[in-house]
């Protein structure tokens, strides 16, 4: 069975987080297995933080946006290829 | 008098503060950041300069660039609103230091305002009746049952790095803090950095009540009645109205006179705001001084003709306070809605976005504050109080009608924005009533939800 690709985009416009605390490690980095609902970064929008979870099973293969960068409604963010 | 006053914030409480300087015939100067070019306060100013980036921590609260900012432009005092650092003494000191005026609080009182228990200790000891709490901040569980044997439940678990109403809960016997304790320390490790706990006894469906005040250099105090802040939602306050409907004459008296008190005990100065929960039985207790213009401080200018962002500005610039609440010409009833743009419908999201269709209330009784206009694009980077719509009339019942009425006029679109839930809280036969308490928001809001 092929892996499927699977996209992880913004719910809404917001700033993008890699961390839950500039010195904290990263929630994931590229070619980390992920599990369904495990957190990947945190979107802040008007003060408010919500936490990007993890749709699927699977590795990280894309990492769009860089830490702390500004994204609209729908942007893409992770890539994950689902097992 | 002062020539120039640099605006240390942006939003509504830029406008405020710039209109105030505009009629004291001060000059004004807006800061922004990088995201704010478009934003309103930096058209109604005399003068606009940037003061970095847009993520507030290197603009907003970046205090060394609103200081340099202070002296470019040859300000004579900075205006810090309310929010960013209006309440961080660490401004009130630099500005201090480099001959400029901060117009609000002295920096001992900032530290203090910023100090809960020691501001409690002092307020005990002013004969300020204080909520029964835990002395100093508790790690241990032995401790804490200790402790809350003594006080009675239910008792409000709170981190004491915390603020802004995160991280408290309420445990209602021995049982649940057993099992509640742990989390909680670890929540507040994980979120404030610091797994001290502070424990104090949880009044039971309270309302919160707050007095304004006004001190001026030479320790003259007054207040200015009453706000009622009960109307909240996870400690965020969603309604304010002047006078309160709970409050008798006797009442009013003796809770104006003990915030004279507390702001006396620690030689307030400037506007001020002192909060009290009211338990059912008509105790008060003391909760804290917020060293600052509040968001809601409207109220109180409707009901007694005060403009208190004008009074913050004489009274720093060494003007006397030659009047008491008795001499003021009260009259009426304020009721403030502070609109967000959150979703109701949706745990209260953010609705970020441009704003296409704009129509403001107006009309006898309506008072608008907003930086709001159509074209105007919310910048994701800030929060989400978009307008705070203010009616007044001659009785609560036609306050309540004209916010009714403003409420229904008012069009943003396409946000999402409070006012539904407004317009729904403003037909509540309890509302109408003046009959509420602090739980009174979860008849309209489920109170477990949570977004993830």
């Amino acid at each position: 069975m092929a892996n499927k690709r699977v996209e992880v985009r913004a719910p809404m416009s917001g700033v993008f987080f890699r961390k839950p605390s500039p010195d904290a490690a990263a929630y994931v980095e590229i070619g980390d297995m992920v599990k369904k609902k495990q957190v990947l970064g945190l979107l802040e929008t008007m003060k408010v933080y919500q936490k990007i979870k993890c749709p699927a099973n699977g590795e990280i293969v894309a990492i769009l946006p860089e830490n702390e960068s500004p994204l609209k409604d729908d942007d893409l963010i992770f890539v994950i290829e689902a097992v | 008098m002062f020539k120039k006053i640099l605006v240390a914030n942006r939003g509504e409480i830029a406008l405020r503060v710039i209109r105030a300087c505009r009629e004291l015939d001060i000059k004004s100067v807006a800061v922004y950041s990088e995201a704010d070019e478009k934003s309103l306060h930096l058209k109604l100013a005399d003068e606009r300069i940037c003061i970095g980036p847009a993520m507030s921590a290197a603009s907003y609260l970046n205090i060394e660039n609103i200081i340099n900012a202070a002296e470019k432009v040859g300000a004579a005092a900075v205006h810090p609103g309310y929010g960013y650092l209006a309440e961080k003494k660490e401004l009130a000191e630099a500005c201090e230091n480099r001959g400029i005026v901060f117009i609000g609080p002295t920096p001992e009182n900032l530290k203090l305002a910023g100090d809960k228990i020691t501001a409690k200790r002092i307020m005990a000891e002013a004969v300020v009746a204080v909520i029964e709490s835990s002395p100093d901040g508790i790690t241990n569980l032995d401790k804490a049952l200790g402790i809350c044997k003594k006080i009675g439940y239910p008792v409000m678990i709170k981190a004491s790095g915390g603020g802004g109403g995160r991280g408290i809960r309420i445990c209602a016997d021995e049982e649940m803090l057993r099992e509640d304790f742990a989390i909680a320390k670890a929540e507040a490790g994980a979120a404030f950095g610091n797994e001290e706990l502070y424990i104090e006894k949880s009044i039971e469906n309270p309302r919160h009540i707050e007095f304004q005040i006004l001190a001026d250099r030479s320790g003259n105090i007054a207040h200015l009645g009453e706000r009622e802040c009960t109307i909240q939602r996870r400690y965020q306050k969603l309604i304010e109205e002047s006078p309160s409907p709970g409050l008798t004459a006797t009442l009013r008296e003796a809770m104006g006179e003990t915030a004279i008190r507390a702001a006396t005990a620690v030689k307030y100065f400037n506007a001020g705001t002192v909060e009290f929960l009211l338990d059912s039985d008509d105790n008060f207790y003391f909760m804290e001084i917020n060293a600052r213009i509040q968001v809601e401080h409207p109220v109180t200018e409707l009901t007694t003709g005060i403009d208190l962002v004008k009074e913050q500005i004489r009274l720093s610039a060494g003007g006397m306070l030659d009047y008491s609440y008795d001499d003021l010409n009260r009259r009426g009833w304020a009721i403030e809605c502070r609109i967000n743009a959150e979703d109701p419908e949706r745990n209260f999201l953010p609705s970020p976005g441009t704003v296409e269709a704009y129509t403001p209330p107006g009309g006898f009784g309506v008072r608008l504050d907003t930086h709001l206009y159509q074209g105007y694009e919310l910048p994701i980077y800030y929060d989400s109080l978009i307008a705070k719509l203010i009616s007044f009339d001659l009785t609560r019942q036609g306050a309540i009608a004209i916010m009714k009425r403003a409420l229904s006029e008012f069009v943003i679109s396409p946000l999402k924005t409070t006012i539904p839930l407004y317009r729904r809280i403003m037909d509540d036969p309890s509302f109408r009533k003046g009959d509420f308490d602090t739980g009174f928001i979860h008849k309209f809001v489920a109170e477990e939800d949570e977004f993830d």
